[in-house]
């Protein structure tokens, strides 16, 4: 079973993704949850959402504690938040960032897995508002092979509607330029 | 079949009632409420169900709205949570005693004060004794399979009782998670159009809800009691039909690795699907762990939960709600009064858990269990233990 | 058809749904007049047909007759004086029952 967190603020669409996630993960046949960390939704608070993948039923209704994924949508947030809390060291941390490489490590002392992606900018492109929540979903699909990209476009048509093909352009520009670094 | 599909269960169960073909649904559709009623609503509007939705003003109102659709005849749903539930609780007892048939969906919340949103079992166990047959759905799959099994049985001219099915709010209401819907031939071949009982009808005038003078009141409770004591077998015969038609089995009480367990645990609701894993996971290092829920909370299952249990040792209960000043919290108070006179009986040990969504970890319903292990080994029995509590 | 229990003698084996009482207009056979130990009666000099004491009436005996003058109906009046109460212009008084 892989878990996943994602972290946001409030309106960005964290809770979006991690919902994405999971109904594509059940289009793929697999088993799937996604949940937001319950509570008041306030705009531009940071929040987290989190999501489960496994080949087999998933029996528990816990929180995640100790992620194999951590995406967070803003990089803002790593002043604040500790987003490698509990993440697994053969797991993934995925950024969007426009630092490199280098400077994301220094910055959050992630010495492992690690996707880092401008997403911003690629939703500037498309999507023409700052919101970059199926912008990071092509670098989580490129990163983790954990769902696949033809049932996720799906998803976001099924989701979006007359929007989707902006959010599945970014998507798959995100899925083609995201730099990823393996881990030390 | 229908399609799996990965899906928010609330909107699973909503679905599930409109496929039910319902004919009224009223409700308080703002806090506290689930997506349930939003989704129901959208159903109408776009005219895909033809249904009378009724917004109210609270939810004493829809209750008593959901008692005159049923009056009528009407196939009547309704959902709350919480502090809605409560609101409810006059309302709830008319409903079942002037015996309307109807489904409510209750997504489990903590009461105020202080204010809480989050799950636990204290609204459902302030209700307890209204009279309704009342079920636990533990997942997403289970809301959407027991939504029309509430009807049918509802509706069972043996029964004609309101039921309410109940699932934890938030880790349940608010979960995507795979769901295997039925196919809409389904629906209608499980449930039958409704064909009420009693009806208010202009050509055949009646009185409902008249006085219950001294003489009679008693004898009007005692028939009350013994339709909701009878229902279980229809209830019974409702999960048979259900395995039929979709395959999934259904117990009134559950077991799940019991059968030659030496401890196990008694939990309502969804947290049993976390304390499974945690089974699983000593179950690997050798303990004989499982655990036995009653499904159906009313009527309470006596016989079949005496069964279950009476060659397990150590019997764990886990309750998700406080009864202040009580010497026991509620599902304890049950199963030990269930218990009591059996010459065959588990020690029980009690436990409070998971209140105001206060998160249960795998790990710690493997204490819990190693706990237990100790006094079928011989050590001394404990008091209530409250997992987690400062 | 056998004869009809007394309801408050029912068993509770024998109680109907619900509770639901299907006899119609069964409240036209309780003679509440037989309960009466003072009856209205009206003034037509005062009266001026306005209907207030129909409407007031609890046991909605009173009936307004063909000139547009308010009488109870003695098979159900019990009595009250709710009517009399209620009256614009006092033209109802309640006397005593001999």
């Amino acid at each position: 079973m892989l878990e996943f967190r994602f972290h946001g603020r409030g309106g960005q669409g964290s809770v979006t993704s991690a919902e994405l996630l999971a109904v594509t993960a059940v289009a793929d046949g697999k088993f799937a949850q996604a949940f937001p960390s319950f509570g008041p939704e306030r705009r531009g608070a940071p929040l987290e959402a989190y999501a489960r993948v496994s080949d087999e039923k998933i029996r528990t209704r816990s929180k995640v504690y100790k992620p194999e994924v951590v995406l967070v949508l803003d990089y803002s947030l790593l002043a604040i938040t500790d987003v490698t809390k509990g993440l697994k060291k053969d797991g993934l941390l995925i950024i969007s960032t426009n630092q490199d490489v280098e400077q994301v490590r220094e910055e959050t002392g992630w010495q492992g897995r690690l996707a880092i992606v401008d997403g911003i900018k690629i939703a500037m492109k498309h999507i023409k508002r700052p919101i970059n929540n199926t912008v990071m979903l092509g670098a989580l699909i490129k990163a983790s092979k954990c769902v696949t990209m033809k049932n996720m476009e799906e998803a976001v048509q099924n989701r979006f509607g007359r929007i989707a093909k902006i959010n599945q352009n970014a998507m798959e520009e995100a899925f083609d330029v995201v730099t990823i670094s393996e881990g030390k | 079949m229908g399609k799996r599909k990965g899906i928010e269960s609330s909107i699973a169960l909503a679905d599930a009632a409109a496929m039910c073909r319902v004919d009224g649904i009223s409700a308080y559709p703002i806090t506290p409420q689930t997506h349930i009623v939003e989704h129901l609503s959208e159903w109408v509007n776009d005219g895909k169900l033809d249904a009378e939705f009724v917004p109210v003003d609270s939810e004493h109102s829809a209750m008593s709205a959901a008692c005159g659709l049923s009056s009528v005849g009407a196939r009547t749903f309704t959902a709350t949570s919480s502090q809605g539930l409560a609101l409810m609780h006059e309302i709830l007892f008319i409903a079942s005693s002037m015996r309307f048939p109807m489904v409510m969906a209750v997504a489990n919340r903590a009461l105020s004060a202080p204010i809480s949103i989050w799950n636990d079992h204290s609204d459902i166990m302030a209700e307890r004794d209204i009279g309704w047959i009342q079920l636990f759905a533990e997942n997403g799959q289970e809301c959407f399979d027991l939504t029309p099994l509430c009807f049918r049985v509802s509706e069972d001219k043996r029964v004609v009782l309101p039921s309410l099915l109940n699932f934890d709010g938030f880790i349940v209401s608010h979960m995507i998670e795979p769901i295997e819907y039925w196919d809409q031939e389904q629906f209608d071949a499980f449930l039958p159009p409704f064909e009420p009982q009693i009806r208010l009808d202009v050509k055949n005038p009646t009185t409902m809800g008249v006085v219950g003078v001294p003489e009679i009141y008693y004898e009007t409770k005692m028939v009350h009691h013994d339709a909701l004591r009878k229902a279980k077998a229809v209830v019974k015969e409702g999960f048979a039909e259900l395995e039929k038609t979709v395959g999934r089995k259904y117990e009134v009480v559950e077991k799940y690795k019991a059968d030659d367990a030496e401890v196990a645990l008694t939990i309502l609701g969804s947290l049993a699907e976390t304390a499974m894993t945690a089974v699983d996971n000593l179950r690997k290092k050798g303990h004989k762990v499982g655990l036995v829920r009653p499904r159906l909370w009313r009527p309470f299952p006596d016989e079949e939960f005496i069964e279950a249990v009476s060659n397990i040792p150590v019997l764990g209960v886990a309750d998700r709600a406080y009864t202040f000043g009580a010497a026991h919290h509620p599902v304890a108070s049950e199963v030990k009064s269930v218990l009591f006179n059996e010459e065959k009986r588990p020690k029980v040990l009690e436990f409070v858990l998971g209140i105001g969504g206060r998160d249960v970890k795998v790990e710690e319903f493997e204490e819990m269990f190693m706990k237990m292990i100790k006094v079928k080994d011989g050590a001394k029995p404990f008091g209530i233990e409250y997992v987690g509590v400062r | 058809m056998t004869k009809k229990k007394d309801p408050l003698k029912l068993t509770w084996k024998e109680i109907p749904l619900g509770f639901v009482h299907s006899d119609y207009m069964s409240s036209l056979k309780n003679h509440t007049g037989s309960w009466r130990s003072e009856r209205p009666l009206w003034d037509e000099e005062q009266c001026i047909k306005c209907g207030v004491c129909a409407m007031f009436c609890p046991e909605a005996c009173i009936k307004e007759d063909e000139n547009g003058y308010f009488h109870a109906d003695l098979d159900y009046c019990k009595g009250c004086g709710v009517c009399a109460q209620e009256c614009w212009t006092g033209c109802i008084t309640m006397k005593a029952e001999e």
